[in-house]
């Protein structure tokens, strides 16, 4: 049976929910709703006065080839994102697994990397990348390869994909090693019985009996990639060379802060805010099915 | 058709040692029962030979050839769990078919072998579900299917029937002993459960803290045990233990032994010992009576449901043939009587 709690008359539920209410009014309904009405309008060079053009900033976006160019730059980015941080994390996860020693020092060191701020983690690559003084470009030197990410639009995409993944690692990691740890060691016994070695095991009961973890990541991942990436963007790339890892976000900032287009950028906020939402529920509708077991 | 051998077979976990020497010689067909109490190491030594425990020292043998170092899947031989250990997300033809599929068997004998083995277990209407819509004692079946479909050289069994309710235990047990004479295969089977070991074992091994106390057939190891531990294990109620001072002409210094079944009621001052009914449990068929011996020591004696029951506190003596009376060393070995 669920527990439920009763209260009697309706001052003290009221107070314990008014903090998470006003947070999110405060901070979402109200700056989501600002974009709404903004992205309805044209502010004038100055930011005096702004003029009524109705869905006009929709329109000219659609229109805008450096606006679709955002958008198939977001769905590289997301997707090298997301595969990069759950397969290295999965990868990881087994190995960890399969120790029966020593996997809390494991799992210690590998969720430090979460508590690292994205703007703070983008610095430490872009120091280890950084054409001049960076170690690794040094070594890449030696061996031959000039790294520029400055100039080289996929070396730029490689290393922002890089910086952004690896924070993440250390989230999927944990949540797939629990997944993992939750396969009764006995299924994986009977199928080694059975005949599968490790990699058939994985592929037809590991991987399977995994799945609703790896949904549930899929989509956490996404949303992370299309949002929380920006302080990563930021500090290495700032969205360049030539706009090639301006995603969607960073272009919203760029247009609305660093371009002074508000309404643009406001309307640019409100596309982000439902493809992100459609997409959230085209994997619950298609994938969520397909999980449980 | 196969033959195990197990040398010396040993056990530890780091520095504890589990298995401590475990000899036997498994005959081609033969339903060996591995029976103690939870901890004793049977699951252990089971895994062992399934391989996987490593072996730590000794050798196990399938067929005459050492397998110490080969993988499970390399040795030919299937097991039951005692959680069945089903893949959940594959419907029960498919794990079934699991192993079949991955030695890349035909297709139309794999649905042929799966066909016969889901119709020899009752199971025919159920290849279309996925594990859990079945009940316990479906899921017990498929898991026995999974094994008997691939044909192996040894069927290995840890406590396959615990998770079920006794009715259907009972049941099952049949079954079982039934399926493994018709097939012929060599069985080794791990209960904690003394009837189960006794329905059906050809013979068993009686195991007590990682030491194989006693082999043999169920009737030799019941009349014949050759430890306290095997006597107090094996038979129910468990066999009475008095210290030699209590009965006259009992070799000093050691603990005799005498099975409830063996002992009868007699009126006080004729009886090998004296006590006061604390209180008896009519079960019908049978009615145990539950003594308190001068002594304080606590004895139980079994008598027939006909026969009456003596009220709480009355005084008695028990009576037993000296011949039915078991002698114990100090350290647990039986002390054969003149
Ligand atoms: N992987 C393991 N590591 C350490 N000790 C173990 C391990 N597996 C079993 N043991 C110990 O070995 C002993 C025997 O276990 P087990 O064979 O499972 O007993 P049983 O099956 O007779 O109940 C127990 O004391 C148990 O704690
Ligand atoms: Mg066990």
């Amino acid at each position: 049976m669920e527990k439920r709690v009763t209260f009697k008359g309706w001052l003290l539920p009221i107070c314990l929910l008014l903090p998470q209410v006003i947070v999110t009014a405060v901070f979402f309904f109200y700056p989501a709703g600002q974009a709404v009405w903004q992205s309805l309008f044209i502010p004038d060079p100055f930011g005096l006065k702004s003029q009524f053009v109705g869905l006009g900033n929709f329109e000219f976006l659609l229109g805008d080839p450096y606006y679709r160019a955002a958008f198939t730059t977001t769905a590289v980015f997301s997707i090298l994102v997301t595969v990069a941080s759950l397969g290295m994390a999965l990868f990881l996860a087994v190995l960890a697994d399969r120790l029966i020693k020593g996997s809390g020092v494991y799992r210690t060191l590998l969720i430090w990397p979460y508590a690292v701020a994205p703007a703070v983690a983008g610095v430490l690559w872009l120091f280890m990348f950084n054409t001049r003084v960076g170690v690794v470009s040094w070594y890449l030197g030696i061996l031959g390869y000039d790294w520029n990410h400055v100039l080289n639009e996929a070396e730029a995409m490689g290393l922002v994909v890089a910086a952004s993944s690896w924070g993440r690692v250390s989230y999927n990691f944990l949540f797939f090693l629990a997944g993992l740890q939750a396969i009764p060691k006995s299924v994986i016994e009977a199928a080694a019985i059975d005949g599968a070695r490790f990699w058939t095991r994985f592929r037809t009961i590991v991987f399977p009996l995994l799945s609703p973890t790896t949904f549930f990541l899929l989509v956490v991942n996404i949303v992370y990639a299309f949002f929380e990436t920006f302080g990563v963007i930021h500090t290495i790339t700032s969205g360049g060379p030539q706009q090639a890892t301006t995603i969607l976000v960073y272009k919203v900032f760029a247009d609305g802060f660093v371009g002074q287009d508000l309404g643009s950028s406001a309307a640019q906020s409100v596309i982000l805010l439902v493809v992100v939402g459609l997409l959230t529920v085209i994997q619950f509708k298609f994938i969520e099915r397909r999980v449980h077991y | 058709m196969a033959t195990v051998k197990l040398s010396n077979l040993k056990k530890s976990f780091g520095k504890t040692d589990v298995i401590h020497g475990v000899d036997i010689d498994i005959s081609d067909g033969e339903f060996i029962v591995i029976v103690g109490p939870s901890g004793c190491g049977k699951s252990t030594l089971l895994r062992m030979v399934a391989g996987l425990e490593t072996v730590t020292s000794g050798e196990v043998q399938i067929n005459g050839a050492g397998v110490n170092e080969m993988e499970p899947m390399d040795r030919n031989i299937a097991m039951v769990f005692q959680n069945y250990a089903l893949y959940p997300h594959m419907k029960v033809f498919d794990n079934m078919a699991y192993g079949l599929k991955i030695a890349k068997t035909p297709k139309a004998e794999i649905a042929e072998r799966v066909q016969s083995a889901a119709k020899l277990l009752q199971l025919e209407e159920y290849l279309m579900r996925k594990p859990r819509e079945l009940s316990g004692g479906q899921r017990q079946r498929v898991a026995m299917g999974r094994a008997i479909v691939r044909k192996p050289d040894v069927f290995l069994f840890d406590e396959p029937l615990s998770n079920l309710d006794a009715k259907l235990r009972v049941q099952m047990r049949l079954e079982i002993k039934q399926l493994q004479r018709s097939l012929g295969v060599t069985s080794l089977y791990v209960t904690h459960d003394q009837v189960e070991a006794m329905t059906l074992a050809d013979r068993m091994i009686v195991m007590n803290g990682g030491i194989a106390d006693q082999i043999g057939a169920p009737l030799e190891v019941y009349a014949n045990p050759q430890t306290e531990f095997v006597a107090g294990f094996i038979g129910s109620p468990a066999t009475n233990f008095l210290p030699a001072a209590l009965v006259s002409g009992a070799p000093a210094g050691t603990t005799v032994g005498v099975r409830p079944e063996h002992a009868t009621l007699t009126t006080p001052d004729h009886g090998l010992v004296e006590g006061q009914v604390s209180y008896s449990e009519a079960l019908g068929s049978e009615t145990l009576v539950h003594l308190r011996l001068s002594s304080d020591a606590a004895f139980t004696v079994r008598q027939n449901g006909m026969e009456p029951a003596p009220e709480e506190g009355h005084a008695c003596g028990v009576l037993w043939n000296s011949s039915d009376q078991m002698h114990f060393g100090a350290d647990g070995r039986r002390i054969a009587t003149p």
